[in-house]
């Protein structure tokens, strides 16, 4: 199947709160992650301006040579994006499973602030357990 | 009246049986009032007034000297003592009203006959299940545990790494020092985190000390 190759959320106002990669592909330093998160919030701001279509929520899917991003923006303006190899499937349902695991195990953590970077045990863990387990059981969300 | 309404009218309000209460509670809604309480709990102004009531002119002038930080375990400790009491206040209400509804008002005497009312009776109502076990201490006699895989209350709950021995725990920890006070049996309870080999998660265990009175009453009953 094809891979990601790394997952970011961010806040509201743009700052990277949770970046993680998978394999040497998509690696990255801290800076260039920090640098990548505000660019892509930005670039998403703007789409929404520049859009012809009235009531546009900004971009969904960027589609390019190497890779494809996906990206998800909640309610109140959280977006979670996934950069995977291009042409992987059913990378919608992955960050609403990830949203989901984000209300439980990070919002409902007494001890994580607000809008801060996340450092929750429980959330890396189901995370990581649900890319690794099989994509099936995944895609019957 | 709008609908034929077969509903019996009391006149008077005291007349009116119990009712049985919502079944079923939100997960959700529970899990993030509970973070709200955790998160109270650990505020700095009462922190740093909870200190000077406590130990002092000393403390206080310690803890703004060289900050909060100084001070940690004694900060750990109150906030565990507050969680605790948040505890001890619902257990109370608890063996009020579990003995009524669910025992016929017959209250226990006897401390297996306590410990298994908590382990299955409040475990039941409030969690949903009963505890996974209950066991007897080796090392002294006063001492019982129960255990449980994770505690519905720290199911979303992930605990920083600069904060290694808080246990949220602590809130059911409080339960059942309520609802054994209240009983007559009164105890040191504590939450502790048991490490499993080959998990992930270590188990939580609920550590309960008998005082003397109770042990010295239980060997007169026989």
């Amino acid at each position: 199947m094809a891979a990601i190759y790394n997952l970011y959320i961010i806040n509201k106002s743009g700052g990277l709160i949770f970046y993680k990669d998978y394999g040497s592909a998509g690696r990255m330093d801290t800076n260039d992650s920090l640098r990548v998160a505000s660019l892509w919030h930005s670039m998403h701001a703007i789409s929404q301006q520049l859009s012809p279509v009235l009531g546009c929520a900004g971009i969904d899917l960027l589609e390019a040579d190497n890779f494809d991003l996906h990206c998800f923006q909640s309610l109140t303006g959280t977006k979670f994006f996934v950069v995977c190899e291009p042409g992987t499937l059913h990378m919608e349902n992955l960050l609403k499973y990830m949203y989901e695991l984000y209300t439980d195990y990070v919002l409902k953590n007494p001890f994580y602030e607000m809008e801060m970077p996340i450092r929750c045990e429980l959330f890396e863990i189901s995370l990581s357990q649900a890319i690794q387990k099989d994509r099936v059981a995944l895609l019957g969300r | 009246m709008i609908g034929a309404s077969k509903i019996k009218q009391y006149s008077n309000v005291l007349e009116k049986p119990l009712s049985k209460g919502k079944q079923e509670v939100s997960l959700s809604a529970f899990a993030f009032l509970f973070s709200e309480l955790v998160q109270y709990n650990q505020t700095q102004v009462d922190n740093i007034a909870e200190l000077e009531r406590r130990y002092g002119v000393i403390l206080l002038l310690q803890t703004m000297f060289l900050g909060p930080w100084a001070a940690g375990s004694e900060i750990v400790h109150n906030q565990l003592c507050r969680l605790e009491d948040a505890g001890y206040a619902v257990g109370a209400r608890c063996l009020e009203l579990l003995c009524h509804r669910e025992k016929g008002n017959r209250r226990e005497t006897r401390l297996l006959g306590i410990l298994s009312f908590v382990h299955s009776t409040v475990w039941k109502v409030l969690f949903g299940k009963v505890a996974d076990s209950l066991e007897k201490g080796t090392e002294h006699e006063d001492e019982y545990m129960i255990s449980e895989k994770e505690l519905l209350v720290n199911r979303f709950i992930s605990i920083p790494k600069d904060m290694g021995t808080f246990n949220c725990g602590a809130f059911v920890a409080g339960i059942v020092r309520g609802v054994l006070d209240s009983a007559g049996f009164p105890a040191v309870v504590t939450a502790h985190f048991v490490p499993m080999e080959g998990q992930q998660r270590p188990r939580t265990t609920i550590l309960i000390k008998f005082a003397e009175e109770v042990l010295r009453r239980e060997a007169r009953l026989g």
